[in-house]
């Protein structure tokens, strides 16, 4: 077991390439502690897997390099799937982006909020029931009891999230990836989703890394943020010091969100002929 | 440019028709970027599908581009092509098996329109696409790039009118950012009417001169 100090996981030059030799995720270098940190980039900059491999997740066509990869000081690049099977119910847990896809369509939501705690430990039936209704409630849920006997349709797109955050933290696990929690909800819902998950993460002294392609949004809610683009980390900076950013690549995606503010005027794009050139200069 | 009079949507449920737009009324000038803005499921999809033509199921009085449009018909002749849409899902307009210069060339073909080639490439060059991108199927391409030929699959028809269904909500921020500005382009340049229908306050607030919010199927203000 960690101390609250050391990292949870840590990645030394993480490589993730195809089998063709084209690299996908070029020499990645960070460590997570129990705090909350962002990776932002756009669609295809490899954030995704880079969340995907620390899960054990990784299509098996493609291969992954590193001088280090530890989990909870467990080294990942030699682990049994047994044994991942294990971090991922103790000390893992994903969230993914579309509550549509990801859950079971033919099961109720109380068997799939239950599942890992069949998996994962030793409960007897009505121990598991309670621990089910309090996750529900404790993701802010109407009326868990009559929730655990619906199916995913029957659910709006805030609520099947909540689910899935039920899912994932009903194992108590020391950290919680999010992969691009909330593109698929409305604008309303988004900030809902994302205080809840801060909260749930603050109140059990969990570790968060929140996948985003939205960097106002993750300024309000992570202590940290990576920077991604086309596979390498381009930036690491405080949250707090987002405003003032001095990667071009960073101030752009900081900057480019719409608002009243910018009504008539261009909005600032990406110069990508210039982050190129950026690039094989570093 | 759009008249809008106690207009009303119904969907078809069955045998049953329900009511999800109540007596909207509205008008748009030429030229204007207009906003339908509201939460999922407050009709304002709805409505745009009746402006487009899709949905025959309204009543009221509605005049686009200086036709008047009637209820319960499919729209004929010139309306056909001045009203277009684009919308927030680009596969929804492109097939996924023709390459995109054939799925582009069919509506320029049936009009008889002389060089289909050039006018393609032109619109590729407008939204700032390689030409030869043309000969690609829709998913060698990127969500940004494929919006945007979407939007040129509009663009050829020559449009007065082009309505936008959250055409950026798929899309990532700097992405949306592009699009956006290519909208604001297109819009100074070819004087067209923009109805944008989207759920994020803040894309309306920087497109739009004017804005509707709707919620349950009226229009709140």
């Amino acid at each position: 077991m960690p101390t609250d100090n050391s990292p949870l996981i840590v990645a030394n030059r993480l490589n993730i390439s195809l089998d063709n030799g084209t690299s996908l995720v070029n020499n990645l270098s960070f460590s997570l502690g129990r705090e909350r940190v962002a990776l932002v980039g756009e669609s295809g900059s490899g954030k995704s897997l880079t969340a995907r491999s620390l899960m054990g997740l990784l299509s098996p066509a493609l291969h992954i390099q590193a001088r280090t990869l530890t989990i909870a000081g467990e080294n990942t690049l030699t682990l049994s799937e047994r044994r991942w099977s294990q971090l991922r119910g103790n000390t893992l847990a994903m969230v993914m982006q579309d509550p549509k896809y990801a859950l079971n369509p033919t099961r109720t939501i109380g068997w799939q909020v239950e599942e890992p705690l069949k998996l994962h430990h030793k409960f007897s039936r009505a121990e598991r029931r309670d621990k089910v209704i309090d996750m529900l409630d404790a993701v802010g849920l109407p009326h868990p009891t009559q929730l655990m006997d619906r199916y995913p349709h029957q659910l709006s797109g805030g609520m099947g999230q909540r689910v899935m955050l039920a899912i994932a933290l009903i194992t108590d696990p020391q950290f919680l990836i999010a992969d691009e929690p909330t593109s698929a909800l409305d604008h309303a819902m988004r900030d809902q989703v994302l205080a809840l998950i801060r909260r749930l993460v603050e109140q059990r002294n969990m570790g968060l890394l929140l996948i985003s392609h939205d960097l106002q949004q993750v300024a309000d809610h992570c202590d940290r943020v990576m920077v991604m683009y086309k596979g390498e980390l381009l930036d690491t900076l405080p949250a707090a010091e987002l405003p003032r950013a001095t990667h071009p690549y960073t101030r752009t995606l900081w900057s480019c969100r719409p608002s009243k503010a910018t009504h008539g005027q261009p909005l600032p794009v990406l110069d990508r002929a210039a982050l190129e050139a950026h690039r094989e200069h570093d | 440019m759009i008249d809008l009079q106690q207009l009303s949507v119904a969907h078809r449920q069955g045998y049953d028709l329900r009511t999800v737009v109540h007596d909207v009324s509205l008008s748009i000038e030429a030229g204007e970027c207009f906003g339908l803005v509201g939460p999922s499921g407050c009709g304002k999809s709805s409505l745009l599908w009746v402006l487009a033509g899709l949905n025959p199921h309204w009543s009221g009085s509605m005049q686009l581009a200086g036709h008047q449009a009637a209820a319960g018909k499919t729209f004929t002749g010139d309306l056909r092509r001045e009203v277009q849409m684009v919308f927030q899902d680009p596969y929804a307009s492109l097939h996924p098996r023709h390459r995109l210069r054939r799925t582009l060339a069919e509506p320029l073909k049936l009009l008889k329109v002389k060089d289909i080639d050039d006018r393609i490439s032109q619109g590729f060059r407008h939204v700032g696409l390689d030409p030869a991108m043309a000969d690609r199927y829709p998913h060698q391409l990127s969500g940004g790039q494929r919006q945007r030929v979407a939007i040129v699959r509009a663009l050829l028809l020559e449009p007065k009118v082009l309505l936008l269904d959250e055409p950026t909500s798929a899309l990532d921020m700097s992405v949306q950012a592009e699009i956006l500005n290519l909208l604001n382009d297109l819009k100074r340049q070819d004087n067209l009417t923009m109805v944008l229908v989207s759920h994020d306050p803040d894309v309306i607030d920087h497109m739009c001169d004017r804005a509707a919010h709707m919620a349950n199927g009226r229009i709140i203000r």
